[in-house]
């Protein structure tokens, strides 16, 4: 076929001087632009700058919205009551579209390009691995709030840290005895075909065996996928209990499909919310929910017993009785996980104030710091619960709770001990040099 | 669960995809077969239907089903009016050169994408279904949506075939696809029938979403797996053909449904991958295509 237009002719784009000289003045400008003013007085009233990455697109990006708003709030917070060691904080927001490749790439360009302090706020676990070794490459404190094993499973490097939110394993060994005792003893797994997929995977076999239940059958469904009624006939038919975590854009129909398959004639469900995280529970389609079990990280619909604590931090980030946006009821939160990003806020500010941080060349400080931490209190800094820190391992250990769909809305009917969830260290990052 | 209530799922499952795969992959064979345009951005026509399908039945309060059906009329009114003002704009002003209208398209592709990630944003967003109906088997439940979805893809596709075969307008597309020069001689507006023809495609593919999108969330990365997809039944049919495409997406959303059932999703792909190279390789014009003039 003919080129008649000369799309493909490439001697047409020779460069010419001229061009190569306005391509470097353009260059030489943005060099000069606002973003790149460095701060001329003291660094000490400079504020601390942390890399947000963040899924804004993606198959995270529900998560991602709702991770900056509530870490919008907790800065927000921190600044009004003086910054850190009197420094304000600043986010700077990268979108790594929930891919692991781009995640590397924005871990780098803070590191480098952005020159923040630390680089906060990853959930999906893939995305946590695949920067990981950036973070340690370029020696920046890494924080994430991804709820994965792969931080305490020592695997990463000692710049990676997970000190807002427990890790799946010690999720799965603390809710266990509840489920086969008030569940059943024959549990089917369904869950996503990823990282943390593969931490249910690996984890909730052992940990039911150690109750006597079993899992009989384990189902991975890609979490891009669209449609799942495919998958359901793998569901043997002895099944008691179906245990299920998905991820992804297309949750609603996961838990509509499944609704469609059993209808009231189901088996006991347990699920992780994460299965219907930022979707509203009562969407159509979802009745035959009613009755079933989730696990939250915090609950998502405001409690009776509710502290303090708790109540400020809703009303900071902006969400009202049933976990939506405060003005739209629609617009559901991510509320099982983003605390993780308020705690682990917290955290950096503590750990930074401890280790006297004033600004990059600091960070080996701010690791041992942060390594040096035992436990939080709960309060207002740590809203969901107490927690337990192993610096060993860069994780914390905290309550979990399994809620009741009851009503339209999530009761909290168990809250798991700090100790249910705790396991030997599989290794220790301390020993690795900095 | 038995051999025989899984077959019927795993069929069912099939028929669904079948049903929205035909009518995506008519539209994109249309194009083609008429224009000679490889319309890659297709798939975000597709994704367009969706996401106006959530807009205008969000915005019509009332029973489910009054939306949905204003939803059917306007999503893909809509995108046929941003087709047709693309094809003036981009494909026209590059005489539908064939290499030059794959880029365009490409360009298309990421622009629609965007806008859509831009003023819609990232969630999937679900539609209500017009009713929720749930037929109960002996074995399994089903939507009984979804076996309505096969119905209407089935009618839609009748009577396309039927305005093909049976009307002026029809002959006029049938002439200018097998030689665009007499066509023009004989006083076809050969241009005016390029237009319509690329949004009645586009119309095709955003009738697909709004049928899918009580299913399946509207989401701004949706148009993916259609458009690939819709080439891979295209190019098994036969560019152009309307039979050829029909039968290739019963072929491919059956074998699809029940290789993913019995086997894995992945093998139904790998396997429907595999078709393609092999009807490339011995019989390069699709199963009910001819050979190109």
């Amino acid at each position: 076929m003919a080129d008649k237009n000369g799309f493909f002719d490439l001697s047409k784009t020779t460069l010419s001087r001229r061009t190569a000289l306005k391509g470097i003045a353009a260059g030489a400008g943005l060099a000069l632009a606002p973003g790149f003013v460095r701060y001329s007085q003291a660094q000490s009233s400079a504020p601390i700058r942390i890399g947000f990455q963040s899924h804004r697109t993606g198959i995270g990006a529900a998560y991602g919205r709702w991770y900056e708003k509530t870490s919008a709030a907790a800065v927000k917070a921190i600044n009004d009551a003086g910054g850190i060691s009197g420094r304000k904080v600043e986010l700077v927001i990268e979108d790594d579209g929930t891919d692991p490749a781009r995640g590397a790439e924005v871990v780098a360009k803070f590191a480098k390009q952005h020159k923040t302090d630390i680089v906060f706020g990853t959930l999906f676990s893939h995305v946590v691995i695949g920067s990981a070794p950036a973070a340690g490459e370029n020696k920046i404190p890494y924080f994430v709030v991804s709820e994965g094993h792969h931080v305490a499973s020592t695997k990463l490097n000692r710049y990676v840290f997970q000190p807002g939110i427990t890790d799946v394993k010690s999720q799965i060994q603390s809710m266990a005895p509840w489920i086969a005792a008030n569940a059943g003893k024959k549990v089917t797994q369904i869950f996503p075909d990823f990282a943390f997929g593969y931490d249910h995977r690996d984890y909730l076999p052992p940990a039911l065996k150690a109750q006597g239940a079993d899992v009989i059958a384990q189902i991975a469904i890609p979490p891009t996928e669209s449609s799942f009624t495919k998958y359901f006939p793998q569901i043997p038919a002895e099944t008691e209990v179906i245990y299920h975590v998905m991820v992804g854009p297309a949750v609603l129909t996961f838990v509509k499909e499944l609704g469609e398959f059993y209808g009231s004639q189901r088996p006991q469900l347990f699920g992780f919310i994460d299965s219907l995280e930022a979707v509203d529970i009562n969407s159509p389609g979802l009745e035959f929910l009613d009755g079933s079990h989730f696990w939250e990280g915090s609950p998502r619909y405001a409690q009776a017993d509710d502290s303090a604590a708790q109540k400020a931090y809703r009303a900071a980030v902006g969400i009202d009785d049933n976990g939506a946006a405060v003005g739209d009821p629609k617009d559901v939160s991510t509320a099982a996980h983003m605390f993780g990003c308020w705690e682990t806020l917290y955290v950096v500010k503590k750990a930074m104030e401890d280790a006297g941080y004033k600004g990059p060349e600091d960070r080996a400080k701010l690791v041992e710091a942060t390594e040096a931490l035992k436990e939080f209190a709960e309060g207002p800094e740590h809203p969901q619960g107490p927690k337990t820190f192993n610096g060993k391992i860069h994780q914390c250990f905290g309550i979990q709770n399994i809620s009741k769909v009851e009503g339209g809305k999530l009761k909290v009917v168990h809250k798991t001990k700090i100790e249910d969830g705790l396991y030997e260290p599989e290794g220790d990052y301390t020993t690795q040099a900095l | 669960m038995h051999f025989g209530p899984h077959l019927l799922l795993a069929a069912l499952e099939g028929l669904v995809t079948s049903a929205v795969l035909a009518l995506t992959a008519l539209g994109l064979s249309l194009v083609f077969g008429v224009m000679r345009v490889v319309n890659v951005a297709h798939g975000e026509f597709f994704m367009l239907g969706a996401v106006l399908a959530w807009a205008v039945s969000t915005a019509i309060s009332g029973h489910p089903a009054i939306g949905f059906v204003a939803a059917l009329v306007i999503a893909p009114l809509l995108v046929g009016l941003v087709a047709l003002v693309a094809e003036r704009l981009v494909l026209r002003r590059l005489n539908y050169n064939p290499e030059g209208t794959i880029v365009a398209t490409i360009g298309m592709l990421y622009i629609i994408q965007q806008l859509a990630l831009t003023f819609y944003g990232p969630e999937a967003r679900p539609v209500e279904p017009p009713f929720s109906y749930r037929i109960l088997l002996p074995w399994f439940g089903y939507s009984g949506y979804k076996l309505s979805v096969v119905a209407v893809s089935a009618i839609l596709l009748v009577i396309t075939w039927l305005v093909l075969t049976r009307t002026k307008i029809g002959l006029i597309m049938r002439a200018t696809q097998y030689d665009r020069e007499t066509a023009q001689a004989f006083g076809i507006p050969v241009e005016r029938v390029y237009a319509g023809v690329f949004a009645v495609g586009a119309m095709l593919a955003a009738i697909a979403a709004v049928l899918i999108v009580p299913i399946s969330q509207a989401h701004y990365l949706m148009g993916q797996d259609p458009l690939l997809l819709s080439f891979i039944v295209v190019i098994i049919g036969g560019l152009g053909s309307l039979r050829g495409t029909v039968v290739a997406a019963v072929l491919i959303g059956l074998s699809d449904g029940i290789i993913s059932m019995f086997f894995s999703p992945t093998l139904a792909k790998i396997i429907a991958t595999l078709v393609v190279a092999m009807v490339l390789v011995f019989r390069p014009q699709g199963l009910f295509g001819t050979t190109s003039r």
